[in-house]
């Protein structure tokens, strides 16, 4: 969130994307977000060394993300605008941890290298699976997927209030801040006692809008509840794409597929 | 701070997501009871607030970088713990899924970090008692910097010990504490000081919304001890579920899941757990080149003596990352088959 700009671009790129339509965004919220979780699941409880086997993970959000006609780049520049947290925790792998793992000639790389890149690597498939996740159910899917999965209703209503009114406020403070950046010279007023008088000011306007948004909806007769007009039905397409994920999940977290393909190309060469 | 997936063990990361479920279940179940309808509109604006507050960032004196406001003192402040907790579970929430600030299993743990702790620790410990009835400035002020410094430290001791349980990380406990906890003291004293700025604006403006905050509120006390207990029970059935697993069906996942547990709950008898995992880990390892060394994994055992391993093998190395390769290559080439058809349709 370090752009104000960048945010509310990505925010609405990601509302554009799973706005499209592809047999991947037609798939049932609820058998999205458990493969999702699956996913990540699976990746993390690998053996923090391993980065071989956990390729075709990667294999898998690509084949997803080609279905669904998710642009690559997208995908690729947020995960790195987000890496650096690992990467910092990472960093320290390497110096304390440096018994020798694999050798490849004279080439001897320590387990703490591995580890980093296990770690990135990690990171990288975890925070790419919720994001395509994202892309291609659309924040409301996976609210309702959520509460059908057991959430309380008062959260599920909850993060569709806040996702509604998330735009609007972002506009406003982007507007707060652009404002602030015209008239400020050489840095001054960017201190804390404006941005206290800033926040304070959209924190009145932001509740007197609660107040209204609360009058507008009891005249339309809300009672603490958001009902949806159709509810998600499992069909029998959707039972197979879940029965094919989870094979594919648990044989990919079984069997080390990088590895008997290597296996299998060394062995065509010599 | 946000807690990442990459840096956490399926047990830890399960444990966390058990307990913070249970406390936004109860939080959801009390805010229904105890407070009238008009919350729920509040609570989402409010949530949607902090996104924007976030934003508008500002330099901190004497060091020249900028901050910005973390929310959960502001919503305790303003919303009440319970409903607080719910909200600032939303917007991690949301950041969790479109910024991928943390992830999927790292959610249970960053609302324990930012949500639970500043709000149903801090706020009822530190800035009620100091704050009072919310008409006094100065208590408040004092109130607000305390209780947000003690909240951040706390979310950032939080991270640490996740971070360490999993063991992902290699970075000793020490280490880390001396780095998280002091860059999180400033930032927790520039998350008071705003919060400070803001709560006594909106009190000079508009006193009766914090009046009105102060008094119509349920107990904090005795719901407080509820959400504790709560919390310990989800993570003692967590870990005894999880280990139970781990004992029963010991293949590669559950295998994973028991040294984390076994390391968790029994520190001591580390020594007693390696031959069974050792020879467990070479019946599922598909990699013995990694495998032998996770035996290792212990931070402890790897300070005292290496184990004399066996010799590398430079086979498996070659076949990994020929197979790597391919894979990497599989996953581009897919991308630009489906992108060609795409454009030409």
């Amino acid at each position: 969130m370090a752009n104000i700009e960048s945010a509310f671009l990505d925010l609405s790129a990601l509302d554009t994307l799973a706005a499209r339509d592809s047999g991947v965004h037609r798939l049932d919220p609820r058998l999205k977000v458990l493969t999702a979780a699956a996913f990540v699941v699976c990746v993390v409880s690998f053996d923090k060394y391993v980065v071989a086997a956990m390729l075709p993970f990667g294999l898998f959000l690509s084949l997803i993300m080609a279905l669904a006609g998710i642009p690559a780049q997208f995908v690729l520049k947020k995960l790195a605008l987000v890496s650096p947290f690992a990467l910092l925790v990472g960093l320290f792998n390497p110096v304390f941890d440096q018994h020798p793992l694999l050798s490849l000639g004279p080439v001897v790389v320590s387990g703490g290298w591995l580890s980093l890149l296990s770690l990135l690597l990690r990171f990288w498939l975890t925070a790419g699976a919720v994001l395509i996740l994202i892309a291609t159910t659309g924040f409301n899917g996976v609210c309702m997927a959520l509460e059908r999965i057991g959430m309380p209703t008062l959260f599920a209503v909850q993060l569709l209030l806040l996702y509604r009114y998330l735009f609007v406020l972002m506009e406003e403070g982007r507007r707060l801040y652009r404002a602030r950046a015209l008239r400020s010279f050489a840095g001054r007023g960017m201190g804390m006692k404006t941005v206290g008088h800033l926040l304070g000011g959209l924190l009145l306007r932001t509740l007197d809008r609660a107040q209204r948004i609360h009058r507008a909806m009891r005249c339309r007769g809300f009672d603490g509840t958001i009902r949806t007009s159709r509810p998600p039905r499992l069909t029998g397409r959707d039972l197979l794409v879940g029965v094919l994920a989870a094979l594919l999940l648990i044989a990919m977290r079984t069997v080390d597929c990088t590895l008997l393909l290597g296996r299998w190309l060394t062995g065509l060469v010599t | 701070m946000h807690m990442a997936d990459a840096l956490l063990s399926p047990a830890v990361g399960g444990t966390l997501w058990a307990a913070a479920a249970g406390t936004i279940a109860y939080c959801a179940k009390k805010v229904q009871h105890d407070l009238d309808d008009r919350t729920i509109p509040l609570m989402g604006v409010l949530g949607a607030f902090i996104f924007a507050a976030q934003m508008i960032n500002f330099t901190i004196p004497a060091t020249g970088s900028s901050g910005h406001l973390g929310g959960g003192m502001i919503l305790a402040i303003l919303l009440g713990p319970q409903a607080a907790v719910l909200t600032m579970a939303s917007v991690l929430t949301v950041q969790a899924l479109f910024f991928a600030d943390g992830g999927l299993l790292a959610l249970g743990c960053n609302i324990v970090n930012l949500g639970v702790l500043p709000c149903c620790l801090a706020y009822p410990l530190l800035y009620k008692p100091l704050a009072g009835k919310g008409k006094n400035p100065l208590r408040i002020a004092i109130g607000a910097t305390l209780a947000g410094i003690v909240g951040l430290q706390l979310g950032a001791l939080g991270v640490v010990f996740e971070t360490t349980l999993s063991g992902i990380a290699a970075l000793p406990l020490s280490t880390f504490l001396w780095v998280m906890l002091p860059i999180h003291l400033a930032i927790g004293l520039v998350e008071g000081l705003v919060t400070t700025a803001v709560i006594s604006f909106v009190g000079k403006a508009r006193p009766e919304i914090l009046e009105l905050s102060a008094t119509a509120r349920p107990l904090g006390k005795l719901s407080l001890t509820k959400v504790l207990i709560g919390l310990a029970v989800a993570a003692t059935i967590t870990g005894g579920v999880l280990s139970w697993f781990a004992s029963s069906l010991p293949d590669g996942l559950e295998w994973s899941i028991e040294q984390t547990t076994g390391r968790e709950t029994l520190a001591a008898p580390e020594k007693g757990l390696h031959p069974i995992l050792a020879a467990l880990q070479e019946k599922t390892a598909f990699l013995p080149a990694y495998s032998f060394r996770a035996n290792g994994q212990e931070p402890i055992a790897r300070e005292k003596t290496p184990p004399s391993w066996p010799a590398v093998d430079t086979g498996t190395t070659v076949s990994g990352l020929v197979g790597g390769g391919l894979t990497l290559l599989l996953a581009v080439g897919l991308g630009f088959l489906f992108r060609k058809r795409g454009a030409i349709r």
